[in-house]
């Protein structure tokens, strides 16, 4: 709750607070849980059905469980011509992984990404907060096996 | 002309203070402290400098607006969203030079007595975001930022403030609602955030490589600066180029570089020699170009009369192995995933074109989906709140216009041009 102190002095109200307060109970939680949501509008004195609001509004918001590592894949314009859709279709055939999905063992959690700002060498992802770039059928998975 | 923007990146300690200063770095923010901020503002206005997030409203013009409004306290945020496909021109300089990033916004802050600013970084860039913390903290550190800075009265504090992946925050008024903490929906102007912006108040709004033109303008003063490109909206310009070349990347080059000169020299033409097809000049939202277009020089003025515009300044060039059917459902798909759902035909409308773009693009296309997707894009057209959806009625106006061959050989071979 430090974290949140901290946080609270850069805004001249409590409200602006929420975004990062989102952000530090989606660490905590690992996902934006009834619990977590709860513990965000406690912590901003905010009504829950506001923090709920504007957390569904945003993509980086998860609002359900992930698996350990999250993959988030571009396939915007850039990375889609360079191959990014076969990258999704080998996700599925070698981890039975499906955009939106987690893998059984709860290893990867996939979300397709619109451009993630790295076009000039596509197709890009970011594995939890790491950036990998130039990617292919092959350096796919050196990089994924990488994540245990 | 002289690396200013991208100085040092080559360097793997860039972003640190040390390096920065070494070069000159915060000498700068030293003798605008010794100016008056009003004449700062002149400067600025004189300098000619256009914003670099998109609109290219002229900065000066902005800054003055915001000091004539009398509310107290003013904000400053820099609009790191960088979310236009095709986009990523801003961030070099988070990541690699941030104490320019960050001695252009004390700068601004002083001319507009602003003593509270916050950096809206998309939460796509996570790294940049540890790079920004650290060099804010060298700054306080260093008394570039905190409390009467360098002994001048002035006080200004700068925090990151993280965005949550959605596109539409990039809009300006959108952001202002996002950084209160609220869903990122665009407010209707006027008022303009100048005068009611952050939490009520005059807010300043600026892309992040128009904040860091601030030290080179103070540098080498409105008259030199203007001798940098094109006269008309000069100065350095981060052209990021993506797509079919041989060397993709960012480029500074001065404003009105053309369009040629970008992909045939500097990024070393298409990719194995292959035939260029089609280029956007300033990411997804701006018109597409066909081949003959490419001798228009790369600027706000320049582009218009080609059909297109500036934009971001991303450059996406594709050749003949891409199917530009496939290109624009995409970039719709796009669109539709980031309409932010306040108005209708933004709605409604661009998930329609994309349901129609996807069965002339997997071959189940229909005789008249073509003007059905144009009679769909002008019924969006200046119906919607913000350029959204605009934005995204012009990609498929434009794609149409510019390469109708394409959309009816999918429609009749019931398959792609490219494959065949
Ligand atoms: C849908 C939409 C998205 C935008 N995204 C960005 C963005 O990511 N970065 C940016 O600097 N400006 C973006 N803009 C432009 C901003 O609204 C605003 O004009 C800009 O930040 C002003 O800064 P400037 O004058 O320095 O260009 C966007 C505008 C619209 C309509
Ligand atoms: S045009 Fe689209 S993104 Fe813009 S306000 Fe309307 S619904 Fe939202
Ligand atoms: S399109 Fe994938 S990173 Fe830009």
């Amino acid at each position: 709750m430090e974290e949140i102190k901290e946080i609270l002095k850069r805004y001249p109200d409590r409200r602006g607070a929420l975004l990062p307060t989102l952000y530090i109970m989606q660490r905590e939680y690992g996902w934006l849980s009834q619990e977590a949501l709860q513990a965000a509008a406690d912590a901003l004195n905010l009504p829950p059905a506001t923090v709920k609001g504007v957390a569904t509004f945003y993509a980086m918001y998860r609002h359900k469980p992930m698996g350990r590592h999250l993959i988030q894949l571009c396939t915007n314009v850039a990375c889609m011509i360079m191959g990014a859709e076969r990258l999704v279709d080998l996700l599925k055939e070698r981890y039975g992984l499906e955009p939106g999905g987690t893998t059984e063992d709860g290893r990867f959690s996939l979300v397709i990404m619109e451009c993630i700002g790295a076009c000039d060498r596509a197709p890009a992802m970011l594995v939890d907060t790491d950036f990998h770039a130039d990617l292919n059928e092959q350096n796919l998975f050196e990089i994924l096996e990488q994540y245990k | 002309m002289e690396i200013f923007l991208l100085k040092n990146i080559d360097n793997p300690e860039s972003h640190r203070i040390q390096v920065y200063q070494q070069t000159g770095g915060y000498e700068q923010l030293k003798k605008a402290l010794s100016m008056k901020p009003e004449d700062i503002i002149q400067e600025v206005k004189n300098s000619g400098l256009r914003g670099r997030g998109g609109a290219g409203f002229p900065t000066g013009m902005k800054w003055d607006f915001a000091s004539r409004d009398p509310k107290l306290p003013k904000y400053l945020v820099c609009n790191a969203d960088e979310g236009e496909p095709g986009t990523f021109k801003d961030r070099p300089i988070l990541e690699k030079n941030p104490h320019l990033l960050i001695e252009g916004m004390v700068i601004s802050a002083y001319a507009l007595k602003a003593e509270r600013g916050y950096i809206y970084l998309r939460g796509e860039y996570p790294h940049a975001k540890v790079v920004l913390e650290e060099a804010i903290r060298e700054a306080y550190e260093s008394g570039f930022l905190g409390q009467d800075i360098l002994g001048s009265g002035f006080s200004f504090d700068l925090s990151v403030h993280q965005g949550a992946g959605a596109y539409i925050c990039g809009e300006e008024t959108a952001l202002i609602d996002s950084l209160e903490g609220r869903r990122g929906q665009p407010r209707i102007k006027p008022p303009f955030p100048v005068n009611v912006g952050a939490w009520g108040m005059p807010t300043v709004v600026n892309n992040v490589e128009t904040l860091s033109n601030l030290p080179l303008i103070i540098k080498i003063g409105a008259e030199e600066y203007k001798k940098i490109g094109n006269p008309e909206c000069p100065g350095p310009k981060l052209y990021c180029v993506s797509g079919m070349v041989e060397r993709p990347g960012v480029y500074e080059l001065p404003m009105g570089t053309t369009l040629k000169e970008i992909i045939y020299e500097h990024c070393g033409g298409i990719k194995g020699g292959g035939q260029l097809k089609a280029v956007i000049p300033g990411g997804i939202s701006t018109p597409v170009l066909t081949p003959d277009k490419i001798d228009v020089q790369m600027d706000f003025v320049s582009l218009p009369k080609v059909g297109s515009m500036l934009g971001s300044g991303a450059v996406m060039v594709f050749d003949e192995s891409v199917c530009l059917v496939r290109v624009c459902w995409r970039a719709i798909r796009f669109f539709e995933h980031e309409s932010c759902g306040k108005c209708t035909p933004c709605r409604e409308g661009v998930g329609w074109m994309r349901t129609v773009l996807e069965r002339i693009e997997s071959g189940f296309g229909r005789k008249g989906d073509i003007e059905l997707l144009q009679d769909i894009a002008s019924n969006i057209t200046g119906k919607t709140f913000c350029p959204l959806g605009d934005g995204a009625a012009g990609v498929v106006l434009n794609f149409i216009r510019n390469f109708p061959e394409e959309f009816d050989y999918h429609i009749q071979n019931k398959k792609c041009m490219v494959e065949a």
